[in-house]
């Protein structure tokens, strides 16, 4: 695979001679190991997805979250290590509660993501301490201007806003699909509700899913829309249920749409 | 007053001695400069009047006779202050500060309830050691024109119109039955005007010229009355 670090891999502290901090990339394969995490902003509001796989049939369902409540306006979704993202959304709280409490109104979407960017940066600088070894997909609404995004912090500290983005194992073909989705067209009207989103985001997951072989998982979606009072909320039980049982049927009828065509083409012949 | 030397009182004796000294000057330390004042803000349809009078007194000394009680914190942020010059200028300065990093961190014009919660958490936090009574006006793009009273202790109130220092107790009767939701700017201006010129009539602690800024989108506009131009004579 990619070059072995050869002595230059062993501390974060250290540059190899083509110019790279190993550590870092390491942190970003351990992301890469960890289930998928999407999420997508769309017309009126954020969307965020993680898939859990169930490591241990005795856990408890719906316990054990991958997406936190940072602020009533913003939201974070975490994949790779748990217990570094735990501490990275801790960090995020603080400085969303510090602050609401020294300037009196909710922390800008861009300031949170950079304060988050920062912290995950300061642990790449030290010897003496790793890297976090988790993404964080921030959904976010600005109480003044009124807008909504979607942002993601990677273990070397860079933050970008997005209009779709996928962390974990399924990352690439979920880029894949989200690109078919309206996200991004000329008119905002065209592109897809929350609503929309939820169920979309269910089939992406479900369809990565297939193709992983990978052991039974829960699925986590938390929204951030009109519909939600422009609050981060878990999106309703019973409509992941309908998004779920939509998102199944969905993929049946493309795997059939697939063989049928395959029979014509057998026919022409 | 030498604290070193006093006997313990019962509660009620304390709370009386004050050998004849007004209620500003007691809480200073000797020598220490007061802006006992009038000061005012009161938003308008796109923006903010404020006003102030420009006596600084120690005592009886008038020690500045013109001197500008409305400060600029950031481009549309204005404050007016009151109490000790020392500690009012001491927190501006904070505050300015604290504003000029902020928009530079955020990238957007820092609002008005901003620096109003900036300069409350100053204030109280520091309670014990400060006397000022700050009143925060200004123009933002989120709430457009709005003002903040921030008086001692610390409070932070959203007000449609504030009224404050030791000259503010004569004028409050007078400006509530002056004022009219929705006037234009000259009707405020006036109003302003009119209100502190009153205050300076009857409140040894404040006089001199009558300084306004009016605060807009477009920008500021400062103007001063001298005391021999004033709506209602000394």
């Amino acid at each position: 695979m990619a070059s072995s670090g050869s002595g230059y891999d062993l501390s974060s502290s250290t540059f190899s001679p083509d110019g790279r901090i190993f550590q870092i990339e390491y942190a970003s394969k351990a992301v890469e190991n960890a289930g998928t995490a999407l999420g997508v902003k769309c017309r009126d509001g954020v969307v965020l997805c993680v898939e859990k796989p169930m490591l241990n049939k005795m856990l408890l369902p719906n316990t054990s979250r991958r997406i936190y409540t940072v602020d009533t306006n913003s939201g974070v979704a975490i994949t790779g290590f748990v217990s570094d993202g735990r501490q990275v959304v801790s960090r995020a709280r603080e400085e969303a509660s510090n602050y609401e409490e020294t300037y009196g109104t909710k922390i800008p979407p861009t300031t949170l993501a950079d304060r988050i960017a920062a912290y995950v940066h300061y642990f790449t600088l030290h010897g003496s301490l790793r890297p976090f070894g988790t993404s964080s997909l921030i959904a976010s609404y600005d109480t003044e201007t009124k807008e909504h995004s979607l942002r993601m912090v990677e273990p070397s500290g860079v933050t970008y806003e997005y209009f779709g983005c996928a962390a974990g194992k399924g990352r690439q073909p979920a880029k894949t699909e989200l690109e078919k989705l309206s996200l991004n067209k000329p008119d905002a009207e065209d592109n897809m509700t929350a609503r929309e989103g939820v169920k979309q985001l269910a089939r992406i997951i479900h369809l990565l899913h297939e193709e992983g072989k990978d052991k039974p998982f829960e699925l986590e979606m938390s929204w951030l829309c009109e519909e939600s009072g422009w609050e981060h909320k878990g999106v309703p039980r019973d409509y992941i249920k309908e998004a779920v049982e939509w998102a199944k049927k969905a993929i049946e009828d493309a795997e059939e749409d697939d063989e049928s065509e395959d029979e014509d083409e057998e026919m022409q012949d | 007053m030498n604290y070193m030397n006093q006997q313990p009182q019962p509660y009620a004796q304390q709370a009386y001695q004050h050998d004849g000294k007004s209620a500003e000057t007691r809480n200073l330390k000797p020598g220490e400069l007061s802006t006992g004042t009038t000061i005012m803000a009161i938003p308008f349809k796109n923006g903010v009047v404020l006003g102030a009078d420009s006596r600084v007194s120690t005592g009886t000394y008038v020690a500045n006779r013109v001197s500008d009680k409305v400060a600029q914190l950031h481009d549309h942020i204005w404050c007016c202050r009151s109490g000790s010059a020392a500690d009012t200028q001491a927190l501006t300065d904070y505050v300015r500060h604290y504003l000029s990093q902020l928009a530079i961190e955020t990238g957007r014009v820092p609002t008005v309830k901003t620096a109003a919660h900036l300069m409350r958490r100053l204030c109280y936090e520091n309670k014990d050691k400060l006397m000022a009574g700050v009143i925060i006006g200004g123009w933002d793009p989120v709430e457009k024109g709005s003002v903040y009273n921030i008086p001692l202790g610390g409070t932070c109130i959203k007000m449609p119109f504030a009224l404050g220092g030791s000259g503010s107790t004569y004028i409050y009767g007078l400006v509530d039955s002056l004022y009219k939701e929705g006037m234009g700017e000259e009707e405020t201006k006036l109003l302003v005007k009119k209100a502190i010129s009153h205050a300076m009539a009857r409140d040894g602690s404040s006089g001199g010229i009558i300084r306004t800024v009016v605060v807009t989108e477009a920008g500021n506009e400062r103007e001063y009355i001298p005391g021999n131009e004033l709506p209602f004579g000394p």
